[in-house]
């Protein structure tokens, strides 16, 4: 497996790491120490502490944060812009489609079966205040090489938020729209991500006791009395949004408001029944979907899946188990996975016999060649296994921070950028061409 | 025929409630075997909220109810002209696809007992088969009420042998949808005529969706398909999704609902 380094090309430093080398060159160890303790404080300081949602595990534990930046140049940056943005308007597409008319399960291009029978898993893709916080700790430990690199700032993302949420206000809403985010409350792991959004937005962070319907709209109790709300950027799952639709038997939610959500009187972002789209299976075909609805030719290559739901695919998986990583169609935290290589031969008969037992609930891809970055170790500086989450806004407009989040697998080797597992960050610079 | 309804739900709270809101599927559906001549709902102390037509075509009204208070009562009143089209759901518009209702739900999920069930019927095209699953469910429940609950399960009423409409609607789902036809909860009412072979005025049925006919409603608490004495409100993925008044009061008082329901048919 051919392992891409991003600051190395053999020997010969890539460009937009040029003055990195310099900076990482001329660090004395002490001063990485220093620099490294003083992060770590900040991180804990500012009470950032959160698991990234979904991932589990104890949510007062602080993720890694490695001072080594991970670079995109600005043209690198413009291709990965554009097909994230392609991606985001098929998978739009793909949504005001499964809901309607289902044109491309009659075309035969999705089984219907992944998306009519798939129950709703809506995960709000946290992180965003990781991206933001890396920034905000790198630049005040090293306001020097903010001078010396030209970085894109990410710190437009709050008003890029706000933006988008009170572009998708209802027609009912007359004016400058209201604009809420429901949150689940102080003891979800995520408490502090939507508390900084708030602020920094200067929007309300309500709960569902703090909204109430009436007639046909949704009221915020405020000091001065009920405000309508016009925009609610959810994060809260699907199922915690209504106790009248969802959950009769729960008091969690906002009774009624998928009724005056239907019938206009207010928006809610991600829209109730997104999920589907967040699905690994239906995740597979998203280049399909571009070329579907849009007609274009994908400018970002999928992983190669294999649905373990069909025979032949399943077949293909079995024969090369040793070789594969199998996932949950709806796990996550890279938890009940199997990354073949690096497994045991126990391990993997069980996860045989999981395959057999509900094969379509797994998907299986060929060991990723992650992409790896220079990382802080005990030793000094090496190369480890990085990802990207970026950060992408679907309103009137699509937009994207040049930036998001870059998880790293501290572990020699490791694959695994879980935070649960070993995983930590880094800020992700885009350089300004 | 001309059916006139009058159904008086009544909910009372052994202490006062902050507020209620409440989610209404109460209007008949709009397709070729019933045409509205009149209807009317009212909520005492309402306050008429926002209006829609969902994706199963059913018109939904939300109510909110501000407290304190200590009693709601929910009136329904109309006339419908009614017609036999043997169970057909002709001319009935919505958008939701037909295999959305092969999902299972917690009182639909199969079991074994379910399972064998469903396999014990065959037929030669899908609307037999229909039918046969329909009338293997009519002879593995009887009909008796008081015997099982709002929360029974499909599963539970088949071990029970016995229930009431819902848990038939629930039964005939499973067995559907096991057989990999799409399947739903229909809410209504039937019109019951004086020898009292028919059961339930505020009344339940499935409809199961046949490729060349679209959606056929079955009633196998009464073994037979919807005809002019029946009443198509909405549909949903089981009882709960279906369920005609949906609601919640804030204010942690004990509720108690009574509920009358009177059709009869229009002399004109």
């Amino acid at each position: 497996m051919t392992q891409f380094n991003e600051m190395y090309h053999g020997t010969e430093v890539r460009i937009p790491y040029a003055r990195l080398q310099d900076w990482i060159a001329t660090m004395p160890q002490e001063l990485r120490s220093l620099k490294q303790a003083e992060a770590e404080a900040l991180f804990r300081r500012i009470g950032i502490t959160f698991a990234v949602y979904g991932e589990g595990g104890d949510p007062d534990r602080l993720i890694p944060f490695d001072m080594f930046p991970r670079v995109f140049s600005g043209s690198e940056w413009a291709r990965l812009e554009r097909g994230i943005k392609q991606r985001a308007r098929a998978l739009n597409a793909f949504l005001v489609d499964v809901y309607g008319r289902g044109e491309i399960i009659r075309a035969g291009r999705i089984p219907g079966r992944l998306v009519y029978q798939n129950a709703d898993n809506c995960r709000t893709p946290s992180g965003v205040s990781y991206m933001l916080e890396s920034r905000e700790i790198m630049m005040r430990m090293f306001p020097d090489i903010f001078r010396e690199n030209r970085i894109e700032p990410v710190d437009t993302y709050s008003e890029k938020l706000r933006r988008t949420l009170a572009s998708v206000a209802p027609a009912k809403c007359n004016g400058e729209p209201t604009v809420v985010i429901l949150t689940p409350g102080h003891f979800n792991s995520a408490y502090y991500e939507h508390s900084l959004l708030a602020d920094l937005m200067g929007v309300e962070l309500v709960e569902g006791q703090d909204l109430f319907v009436d007639g046909e709209y949704v009221y915020m109790r405020t000091t001065e009395g009920p405000q309508r709300v016009d925009v609610i950027y959810r994060r809260i799952d699907d199922a915690y949004l209504d106790p009248l639709c969802f959950r009769p038997e729960s008091m969690l939610g906002i009774p009624g408001l998928m009724d005056v959500y239907r019938s206009g009187g207010v928006s809610i972002c991600s829209a109730p029944g997104s999920g589907v789209a967040d699905d690994k299976a239906v995740y597979t075909y998203v280049p399909d979907m571009v070329r579907f609805y849009l007609g274009e030719e994908p400018i970002l290559r999928n992983v190669p899946t294999w649905q373990c739901g069909r025979p032949d695919d399943l077949a293909h998986v079995l024969a090369n188990l040793p070789e594969l990583v199998v996932k949950e169609v709806h796990g996550s935290g890279g938890y009940g996975m199997l990354v073949g290589p690096k497994a045991a031969k126990e391990e993997i008969e069980r996860f045989r016999a999981k395959l057999a037992e509900d094969p379509a609930n797994y998907i299986a891809q060929p060991t990723l060649a992650l992409s790896t970055v220079p990382t802080f170790v005990e030793e000094g500086v090496a190369p480890r296994h990085v990802d990207l989450r970026p950060y992408c806004l679907v309103g009137e407009r699509i937009e994207l921070v040049p930036g998001g989040l870059t998880r790293v697998a501290l572990k020699e080797g490791s694959l695994v950028v879980n935070s649960s597992q070993g995983g930590g960050v880094k800020d992700t610079w885009v350089l300004a061409e | 025929m001309r059916l006139m309804v009058d159904h008086l739900t009544l909910y009372r709270y052994d202490a006062p409630v902050r507020s209620i809101v409440q989610s209404h599927r109460l209007t008949p559906s709009i397709f070729a075997g019933q045409a509205v001549i009149d209807w009317e709902v009212t909520v005492s102390g309402g306050v008429e909220g926002a209006r829609h037509r969902d994706g199963a075509g059913d018109e939904v009204r939300g109510w909110t109810i501000a407290g304190p208070v200590t009693e709601v009562a929910v009136q329904v009143r109309g006339t419908v002209e009614t017609m036999d089209l043997s169970g057909v759901l002709r001319g009935h518009r919505e958008s939701v696809a037909a295999d959305c209702y092969l999902r299972d739900t917690a009182p639909t999920r199969i079991d074994p007992a379910l399972a064998a069930l469903g396999e014990s019927a065959s037929g030669a095209d899908m609307l037999s088969l229909a039918h046969a699953l329909s009338a293997a469910v009519s002879g593995a429940i009887a009909y008796r009420p008081g015997v099982t609950h709002a929360h029974t399960t499909a599963a539970e009423a088949l071990a029970l042998g016995e229930g009431v409409c819902q848990d038939h609607a629930h039964a005939l789902i499973a067995c559907a949808r096991y057989r990999g036809i799409p399947a739903r909860y229909v809410s209504g009412y039937l019109f019951a005529t004086e020898d009292g072979t028919m059961h339930e005025a505020a009344h339940a049925w499935a409809e199961l969706h046949v490729a060349a006919l679209g959606w056929v409603g079955f009633d196998p608490a009464n073994r037979c398909s919807p005809d002019a004495r029946y009443i198509r409100l909405g549909s949903g993925f089981d009882a709960q999704d279906a369920a005609p008044i949906r609601g919640i009061a804030r204010g942690g008082a004990t509720e108690a609902m009574d509920v009358t329901v009177a059709i009869l048919q229009s002399a004109q």
